[in-house]
């Protein structure tokens, strides 16, 4: 065991699926001497060459767009899209190219590529740079999806990520890249939990807490906070967003009757929505209230001073399950 | 190369519309070897080609087909350059790549598989070296170039090819594939068949100058060439693969030539087509030319075109044949390889399709029963 910080879990990772395989290459803007904007590639172009940790030209679809040339010739690639509100140019070539070409070819293409994206917001960046855009990729059917929450996760799932014969869309929370943890470095991918795995955190009878990325860590804090007032949360960490593995979420609403989703990205349409379908289609008859959803609002992500209106914090969170205990009023309008 | 850097207003031509021999300093020892033999048999590819993109046509009418791009007009850009290529080269295409995709021994009933709806891919794009074709205009651009990255890492020295029209040029897709090209010198060839039509948007619209000036902006060199000649065309992909093989990077050909049917048999040209252009594009024909060409050097008699005719007149037959004998897939696989790895959620989806199709085996009336209630709900 090693303590890492998620970012250098992540750096770690690269490194190690690297040197695994030398099919696997890196490529993205600004990942090469300066070891990316967030660090994430540091002293990966000096170690592994310019021919596998290559700086491309600033053309997100051309990052993806290639990469699903050098895939089809029997490369690995690794792309990393500088920050999410940066990968809309690249949406083409995503959900229409690289998720489909399985499916198109009937099997006879693989295109075993990982886009990494950095998400979330809370950095009190300028606009573009706080986005969290994964409920497109997850409606998107031959992607597929998951987001990290501690530097264990971060390492042993983007090896698996890189892996994995399936383009994996794997988004980064940007605001927990200096979270530090332990790491096992030496993780065999093959007895880690799958990467399409939820992971319950916490054991409680009375909430359900499902979240996934930048919000874990809050959500443990809420557990904490609720457990000072004898309300015990079961926190559940979704890890993968496509698939979605809702059996650990069933099983522990039939328990606690009672379901809190966070997610930062805007509600109508998110992940939020579709978890709270599929739970309520599952396990009807066991909820003691309707779903609440604790999200950004549906708006474009607000200017810097303004983000923590928008971000769920610890305190929406445990007014989210304040209201599915029927301790507090549900917002207007839901 | 010569032109790399200047206007192109003029083109490569090594036949004339009626036939003729023009001799090229540049270009004739690249088509040296190409004697009478090869060029019969460039013509017959071009001729049984057509005759196959004519049946699909026909079985589109009949309701065989949902849909048919013609190539009608095209047959010498996609023969000439086609039959240029290595057998370890590899072709992105667009969609009315048919004649490139018969060079690469896709079968005329592989052709259209997709056009019939029973598949997304008429073929294995490894078995025959070419790409399904791209529907989304210009996205494979950057497929072919990233296949050229590595080619190059891989220190081979075969090529991809990317075909696209004049309308793709103007998509961001291309811009984006040219830069890659140019700044990791990809041995990539950019085969532009300038048809003149984006369905009904003439080629000015997509830009003022000749789509050949354009890449010399991206500091990739270029060639613009009669694509209605099949020596000019086989020249100048010789000439672009080469460059490739050498390591001296990408390059781009305009082959100009004319969409002489509609954007597809779901199009209607005379909304927005002069006639008269049309009969001047006709009097340019492709194969008329090179079987001018070719009985005047006494190559083509009477006997050979017969056996050309005869080949022709068999594809169609296979072709329709083959057509007629695909049947419709089963439904349940269509949710095959979306996933390469165990993917839960869609395992439960087919299995919950499996169970309502299941449900249709008890017994006729059954269905009728559920149709009708259904028909008498959306009635009311």
């Amino acid at each position: 065991m090693t303590t890492l910080t998620l970012g250098k879990a992540l750096n770690q990772g690269l490194r190690r699926a690297l040197t695994d395989d030398p099919k696997v290459l890196l490529m993205g803007e600004d990942i090469g001497k300066l070891g990316g904007v967030y660090r994430i590639t540091d002293g990966l172009q000096a170690e592994f060459g310019a021919d596998r940790v290559v700086d491309t030209p600033l053309a997100e679809s051309a990052i993806v767009g290639t990469a699903i040339g050098l895939a089809y010739r029997g490369y690995r690639p690794v792309c990393e899209i500088q920050f999410d509100g940066f990968v809309y140019p690249a949406f083409d070539q995503i959900v229409a190219q690289l998720a489909r070409m399985r499916s198109r070819t009937r099997g006879a293409v693989s295109l075993p590529i990982t886009i990494r994206i950095p998400v979330g917001g809370g950095i009190g960046a300028a606009e573009h740079h706080s986005d969290s855009p994964e409920a497109y990729f997850a409606h998107t059917p031959g992607l597929r999806v998951v987001s990290v929450a501690t530097p264990q996760d971060a390492h042993t799932m983007l090896r698996q990520a890189i892996a994995c014969d399936d383009p994996v869309i794997f988004f980064e929370p940007k605001r927990r890249y200096h979270l530090k943890g332990e790491v096992d470095e030496t993780t065999d991918l093959a007895t880690a939990p799958p990467l399409g795995s939820s992971r319950v955190l916490t054991v409680g009878d009375d909430v359900t807490v499902v979240t996934f990325g930048s919000l874990v860590p809050t959500a443990l804090d809420a557990a904490i906070a609720a457990a000072d007032e004898g309300v015990h949360l079961e926190v559940i960490d979704l890890r993968s967003l496509s698939p979605l593995d809702l059996d650990p979420v069933e099983a522990s609403v039939r328990r606690t009757g009672r379901l809190v989703i966070a997610h930062e990205a805007a509600r109508s349409g998110g992940l939020g929505a579709e978890i709270a379908a599929a739970v309520t289609e599952r396990c009807f008859n066991y909820l003691e209230a309707a779903p609440v959803r604790v999200t950004g609002h549906d708006i474009p992500y607000p200017p810097a001073k303004l983000e923590r209106h928008h971000l769920p914090d610890l305190d929406r969170i445990l007014h989210g399950v304040d209201r599915v205990l029927g301790r507090a009023s549900a917002e207007v309008g839901s | 190369m010569t032109t790399t850097m200047s206007k192109h207003q003029e083109f490569l031509q090594l036949l004339d519309p009626s036939g003729e021999r023009i001799p090229s300093a540049d270009y004739d020892a690249v088509i040296a070897d190409v004697d009478g033999p090869a060029l019969l048999a460039l013509y017959r590819d071009m001729v049984v080609i057509r005759r196959i993109d004519l049946e699909a046509t026909a079985l589109q009418r009949q309701g065989e087909l949902a849909l048919w791009p013609p190539l009608l007009g095209q047959e010498a850009a996609q023969i000439g350059s086609g039959r240029a290529l290595r057998a370890d080269d590899f072709v992105f295409s667009s969609y009315r790549e048919h004649g490139v995709a018969f060079t690469r021994g896709v079968t005329p009933v592989d052709l259209v598989r997709v056009w019939r709806g029973v598949t997304a891919s008429g073929w294995d794009p490894y078995t025959v070296g070419m790409a399904t074709p791209q529907v989304i205009i210009g996205a494979q651009a950057l497929h072919a170039t990233g296949y050229a990255m590595g080619i190059r890492r891989d220190g081979a020295d075969s090529v991809a090819v990317v075909y696209f029209g004049d309308g793709a040029t103007s998509e961001g897709d291309v811009s984006e594939a040219m830069v890659f090209a140019a700044s990791f010198q990809a041995p990539v060839v950019f085969f532009c068949q300038n048809n003149q039509w984006a369905i009904s948007e003439p080629v000015g619209l997509q830009s003022p100058g000749t789509l050949a000036d354009r890449p010399t902006g991206f500091g990739i060199p270029s060639l613009r060439i009669d694509g209605n000649d099949v020596l000019a065309v086989h020249a100048a992909t010789r000439t672009a693969l080469a460059r490739a093989r050498a390591g001296d990077g990408p390059t781009f050909i305009e082959a100009v030539t004319y969409r002489m049917g509609p954007h597809t048999t779901a199009d209607d040209p005379t909304r927005y087509r002069d006639p008269a252009d049309l009969e001047s594009w006709h009097a340019r024909d492709p194969i008329a030319r090179l079987a001018a060409h070719l009985r005047s050097t006494g190559v083509l008699t009477d006997e050979a075109e017969e056996r050309v005719q005869r080949a022709a007149t068999a594809a169609a037959a296979e072709l329709r044949a083959g057509c007629l004998a695909l049947a419709d897939p089963e439904p349940l696989t269509m949710f095959d390889e979306v996933y390469a790895e165990p993917h839960p959620e869609l395992e439960r989806q087919r299995a919950e399709y499996a169970d309502y199709l299941a449900g249709f085996d008890d017994s006729d009336t059954h269905i009728d029963i559920h149709i009708d209630t259904h028909d008498d709900g959306g009635a009311r």
